[in-house]
């Protein structure tokens, strides 16, 4: 499959400035820009780190360019929550979407593991699409708890947070140039663990309509918190709820920038 | 039209965590952390997630400085040098290695560390060696 990517990849790099994907070198692998004459043997799919922050800022410098992506489910997903929030112009990219194996869906537990070519004017998908894989055993273990154990179950996680920031750090979703987790109106300063429970639920509730399960935010967890389980009932509560899944539809509304009548809401009279 | 990552280790702790540093058109923009890495596996703390701010700092210092009359006044490093053997050769002869310290830091590599501490006993002839992970 890897050759497939790199044959389209090449020819696809004739007309656009520049495709973002992961290197492979001596020193390992990470998010590059390839151009036209780059070695594309260096062109890899693993490790997965977030491809489409780069696409974001690459796009804000260079406002005429077009760039492509290699692009797995929870990359193309995150696009698509942050082309409705104007951090992505969809006329300006092309999407070449990678399906993950089964095996890779079932380490993410991913529902998802297809990119949807769909939302993108210009997009193809290279692979099979898996059959999605069934969510982390945790979030049934979680469900069959009490009140007073679901506490206690996150008061214990959240205890081992050393608030490195880093789950908001490698989000594709957290943008946000000023963050209510740096200020102190909502986290105080210098305290270990964060305040319980509102660090992680001032979070939490941000991600709702934009967590589109990528798994990042757990995999760099120096804790190692379970995170995803949390996002993924809120992403559950969403949908029931409101009926909104976030990375599946570009045209759909988030939630959270509407209000109950569903007119836009002005971000001017947000409270910060 | 250039973004590429640059692999490193982070400056701040004897860890040695490894991180890219994001690099658009030459510039730094940003910091990931590196998943193939043997010691941080993909995960950072909060200094190795902020380990780029004090590149472009207004307030970084980018020439040496002496004091001349009260006053910090910028150097070359020939100059720095100079003066800082003159002095600690000085406080050497009169009163005796033991007189100096030597604390070296985290944020350099094993060899300039073994070179600091090698300065040090082999040169000044004290034993003094201490290091800023302690402070």
């Amino acid at each position: 499959m890897i050759e497939e990517i790199r044959a389209h990849v090449a020819e696809k790099l004739q007309e656009l400035d520049g495709v973002v994907g992961l290197r492979q070198t001596a020193e390992g692998t990470a998010p590059y820009l390839f151009r036209q004459g780059d070695d594309l043997s260096q062109l890899v799919l693993h490790p997965r780190y977030p491809l489409s922050p780069i696409v974001s800022l690459l796009q804000k410098r260079y406002p005429e360019a077009r760039f492509g992506i290699v692009a797995r489910g929870c990359d193309a997903r995150a696009l698509v929550e942050m082309a409705k929030r104007e951090q992505v112009d969809p006329d300006r990219l092309y999407l070449l979407g990678v399906a993950c194996t089964a095996e890779e869906a079932e380490e993410c537990h991913c529902a998802d593991p297809a990119p949807d070519p769909a939302p993108w004017p210009q997009a193809e998908v290279i692979g099979a699409p898996a059959e999605g894989a069934s969510p982390n055993p945790i979030v049934a273990e979680y469900e069959g708890m009490s009140l007073e154990e679901r506490r206690a179950f996150w008061r214990q996680q959240f205890l081992k947070c050393i608030k490195c920031y880093g789950c908001r750090n490698i989000c594709p979703e957290c943008f946000c140039e000023s963050c209510a987790l740096e200020d102190e109106v909502w986290v105080e300063r210098g305290l270990l663990a964060p305040p319980f429970p509102m660090f992680h639920l001032i979070r939490a509730m941000h991600m709702s309509g934009r967590c589109v399960a990528c798994r990042q935010c757990e995999l760099t967890c120096p804790a190692h918190i379970p995170l995803t389980v949390l996002y993924d009932l809120i992403r559950r509560d969403v949908g029931n709820l409101l009926g909104y899944v976030p990375g599946a539809d570009i045209e759909a509304a988030p939630p959270l920038s509407l209000t109950l009548d569903e007119a836009p809401l002005l971000v001017e009279t947000i409270p910060h | 039209m250039e973004y590429k990552n640059v692999l490193t280790t982070c400056i701040y702790c004897g860890c040695g965590c490894g991180l890219y540093l994001e690099v658009l058109d030459g510039e730094i923009v940003g910091v990931i952390p590196a998943k193939e890495h043997p010691v941080n596996q993909g995960r950072l703390c909060i200094k190795g997630w902020n380990a780029a701010d004090f590149v472009y700092h207004p307030d970084r210092l980018k020439t040496p400085l002496i004091r001349k009359d009260g006053e910090l006044v910028e150097a070359t490093w020939d100059e720095a040098l100079s003066l800082v053997a003159e002095r600690l050769g000085a406080i050497k002869a009169e009163s005796g290695p033991n007189s100096l310290a030597f604390l070296s830091s985290a944020k350099c590599t094993n060899e300039e560390n073994y070179l600091m501490q090698k300065f040090a006993r082999a040169v000044i002839g004290t034993n003094n060696v201490d290091h800023c992970a302690r402070l």
